[in-house]
């Protein structure tokens, strides 16, 4: 008896976001790293205008750098014990582990980037209402989908590898750049920071979602191969 | 150890050869022609000459990865999976990746001297330099380890996926210089009125490099060959090593 793929897809996002429930790696390490990170950039830039122009590329670098340790750890649970091997020897369809994933890396985003912005906004002290809310969302929703695609594929490419933990920086940062440059304009939008306004961060959504089709449509194509060993 | 000694027969043909030779002519000609037949540009001076080896390798540069992603949809697209279009998607990378550094290298020279900066976030510089560091990431995938058709299978998929994202890259550079930098930058190549020879001897060196590549490519991808066969035959020798123990 074959599932179909959504099911799949809930089972593996279920179990992964059970496991980070229950071993609270994410919530007591992830969350204060990146917390940490963000009182770091303080540290560093040492003003408040600045500090207020530049918080929304400060919120994506910070989820820049937690997505590689979120992936890092997505994939150890899979290959800690040989479970990703399992799943394909007992014909489990890798698209359903795909999508199962990518939810669940998500979801796990999500939680993290909601800790940033507030963090952005008690921190850096910026200011986002109305239309900006609006805007800051979809942004949100977009740029997190497409990393949570190219992080589970790219996560999947490098699990088992040796020397995994310095080749998926390597990987990853060039092809999430496009995602840096966007959702830093579109956040910067809704903030209002530097005189721009919140219409003017609609574009950058817009190629934000082309980024999550374009990688969410690669990875159901490629990732059977690519875990296939 | 003696058997590898007779079996290694090199990996130059005649065709090779040839080529080569053809290689070192054009070359030689370009330098000649580059540094003492062109007179200097009436703007930039003698800095004009780094143009005679920027052009090319960027051209050079773009051509290997155009082959390496090629290649690669040969290989995945192919019922055979054959090899061979791995090794040249790898050969064409590595040299695309030594071709795209001097690219890097040369304008950032010729930038200096001519804008006085290094670096400017210009789309075209941008997403040169990121399609180095993918490049680069493709390399190490490659390095991975396992069998030849896992190496195959893996660097195609991060090849293709490339071929994605470097559009990806420069379209959102593009945007993101479009809307931010209204200030144009001097293009390099724009507004340089070439005379004949100049002109000639640019032309002359993207054949001599073109010409180039193919030959660095051909040893590049039989060398890889050969590693190939080793590795399988290692392989066979250890089995037959093992099996003549449980026999004895």
């Amino acid at each position: 008896m074959s599932m179909s793929v959504s099911r799949i897809a809930r089972a593996v996002a279920a179990k992964d976001l059970r496991i980070e429930l229950r071993s609270r790696v994410v919530s007591n390490q992830v969350l204060p790293f990146s917390g940490l990170v963000m009182i770091m950039f303080a540290f560093a830039l040492d003003n408040d205008d600045v500090l207020q122009r530049v918080a929304g590329g400060l919120v994506w670098l910070a989820t820049l750098f937690s997505l590689f340790i979120l992936v890092q750890r997505t994939f150890a649970v899979e290959t800690y014990d040989g479970a990703l091997d399992s799943l394909r020897v007992a014909g489990v369809n890798p698209q359903g582990i795909f999508i199962g994933k990518s939810v669940a890396l998500f979801v796990q985003l999500l939680v993290l980037e909601l800790v940033l912005f507030v963090a952005a906004v008690v921190l850096y002290r910026v200011n986002v209402n109305g239309s900006g809310v609006v805007l800051l969302v979809t942004c949100v929703l977009c740029a997190t989908a497409g990393l949570a695609f190219v992080g589970t594929l790219y996560g999947g490419l490098t699990a088992g590898a040796r020397g995994r933990e310095t080749l998926l920086p390597l990987l990853l940062l060039p092809v999430v750049a496009p995602v840096l440059i966007c959702a830093t304009r579109a956040t910067e939008s809704a903030f209002r920071s530097g005189g721009v306004t919140v219409g003017e961060g609609w574009p950058w959504v817009g190629v934000l979602a082309v980024f999550a089709a374009v990688f969410g449509l690669g990875g159901l194509l490629s990732f059977g191969s690519l875990i296939e060993e | 150890m003696s058997t590898e000694a007779q079996t290694f027969k090199g990996v130059g043909t005649p065709a090779t050869r040839m080529y080569g030779l053809m290689a070192i002519v054009a070359l030689g000609w370009v330098l000649l022609g580059g540094l003492i037949f062109t007179p200097e540009d009436a703007v930039q001076g003698d800095a004009v000459r780094i143009m005679y080896v920027h052009v090319p390798t960027a051209w050079i540069a773009y051509l290997a990865f155009i082959v390496t992603g090629v290649a690669s949809a040969c290989w995945m697209i192919g019922r055979k999976h054959s090899l061979g279009f791995d090794r040249v998607a790898g050969a064409s990378a590595e040299v695309g990746v030594v071709f795209m550094a001097m690219t890097l290298l040369s304008g950032s020279l010729w930038g200096r001297i001519t804008w006085g900066t290094f670096w400017v976030w210009d789309p075209r510089l941008t997403t040169t330099a990121f399609m180095f560091v993918t490049y680069i990431g493709y390399l190490a995938v490659r390095g991975l380890g396992g069998t030849a058709q896992q190496r195959a299978r893996r660097s195609s998929v991060i090849a293709l996926l490339a071929v994605l994202e470097i559009p990806l890259v420069h379209f959102s550079v593009v945007m993101w210089r479009s809307l931010h930098q209204r200030a144009t930058v001097l293009s390099p190549d724009g507004d340089i009125k070439m005379d004949g020879l100049m002109l000639f001897t640019l032309l002359f060196g993207v054949f001599g490099f073109s010409v180039l590549f193919a030959w660095l490519v051909s040893h590049r991808q039989r060398i890889m060959a050969m590693q190939d066969a080793r590795q399988t035959s290692a392989l066979d020798v250890a089995v037959a090593e093992r099996l003549k123990e449980a026999q004895a």
